[in-house]
């Protein structure tokens, strides 16, 4: 019987990576910002109606992301 | 002789204390004791922050009318959030937030770290106009509104003749607080002379954080002044410069006070500012629930910014 190590540890190390408190946090701090962006852009009506649900969701995200491990 | 006087009144006292009680004290463990000093602090926030945050929350969703608050209130779900997130006119007043915001977040920062940059050379006196360079964001905002009011009048402003002795036109041929291209920027100026200081003071603590000898390595290096500016100082004093712009652009987004004393939103709705808007909602319109939703969107704006800020001043402590 073969287990295949290699790719549980890829997916791991990717994990990893990508679970963390820094990138986690950057990601909800981008997505802050362009919610503000679309706040106040005097371009799009659109944007404009969106930009709350995008502060929100990215507020939301980085209330929770900034409990995950560093 | 001090010592032991000291000590026999400590045991005076222990011994004042009555027998009964000290033995209730004695029998509180250190997370009840914990509880009982922090109990008052979290009573007081939930009366005064908490639940007027929740509150304020319930309203949005409803019809409530302060000044007619016996009429029944009406559950209406998320109809003030659909009503001002598709309104023309609060897009617009965000509109005119974002012009004031910006510019003068990037007039107080390059005004700032000049200004930062040049009492960090340590002249003579360097002192003393550091303080009467602070004085401005020492005064109220109320106080700063009634005397740039008087400063911009038309006929007897200070402000008009300096301009018009550099521009050489009549000093009363140009209404600042009264012309609807000039008024947006009446402000911007005020809160730039206001708060440049502020900005100067948190990039001077920037500056003097730079540690001496990295400047000493670069002098060795032969780095000419302009690749020591590029390459040591900006960089290392980015991090206090971004705490200073997100500072000021918070502020400056819920800013009310010395807009509402300079100009009231007007000529038209050429400065009304997103927090006038919400208090012409609140307090002239009485559309309590439309603005508690108004309130609760700029909100969440500003905690957003605050998480952004909270992050950036991590980094400026971790250095």
């Amino acid at each position: 019987m073969s287990v295949d190590l290699t790719s549980s540890i890829t997916r791991r190390g990717l994990a990893d990576r990508v679970l963390r408190r820094g990138p986690l946090e950057a990601v909800a701090t981008t997505i802050i910002a362009a919610g503000v962006v679309m706040l106040m852009q005097p371009f799009s009506l659109t944007l404009y109606s969106w930009s709350f649900a995008t502060t929100l969701f990215g507020t939301v995200m980085f209330t929770v992301v900034s409990k995950v491990r560093e | 002789m001090n010592e032991l006087s000291a000590s026999s009144r400590i045991t005076y006292r222990a011994v004042m204390v009555r027998p009964d009680v000290a033995r209730r004290i004695r029998g509180l463990s250190d997370r009840t004791l914990a509880w009982l000093f922090i109990t008052p602090t979290i009573v007081l926030l939930l009366a005064i922050n908490i639940f007027p945050l929740l509150w304020t929350i319930y309203l949005s969703f409803t019809n409530y009318r302060a000044n007619r608050s016996n009429v029944p209130t009406i559950w209406l779900g998320p109809d003030w959030y659909q009503s001002i997130l598709t309104d023309p006119d609060i897009w617009a007043a965000m509109q005119v937030t974002a012009h004031f915001v910006i510019w003068t977040v990037v007039i107080e920062t390059v005004l700032g770290f000049g200004l930062a940059y040049l009492i960090d050379k340590k002249f003579r006196g360097h002192g003393m106009w550091t303080t009467i360079i602070l004085l401005p964001m020492m005064l109220s905002p109320a106080v700063v509104g009634n005397f740039w009011t008087f400063l911009y009048q038309p006929q007897i402003g200070l402000f008009n003749y300096v301009v018009a002795f550099f521009t050489g036109s009549a000093a009363s041929s140009f209404q600042m607080l009264g012309d609807v291209t000039l008024s947006p920027w009446a402000i911007v100026i005020v809160d730039a002379w206001m708060w440049t200081p502020y900005v100067m003071l948190i990039c001077l603590a920037g500056l003097r954080s730079i540690p001496d000898y990295i400047y000493e390595a670069a002098e060795v290096d032969r780095a000419s002044k302009w690749r020591q500016f590029c390459s040591i100082t900006l960089p290392m004093a980015l991090p206090f410069i971004m705490l200073a712009v997100l500072f000021r652009g918070i502020e400056n987004f819920k800013m009310f006070d010395m807009v509402n004393l300079l100009t009231g939103g007007g000529p038209g709705s050429t400065t009304e500012v997103a927090s006038i808007t919400l208090k012409r909602a609140a307090f002239e319109s009485w559309r309590t629930g439309y603005s508690s939703a108004f309130a609760i969107i700029l909100f969440v704006t500003v905690f957003g910014l605050a998480n952004i800020y909270v992050k950036a001043l991590n980094k400026v402590k971790s250095r």
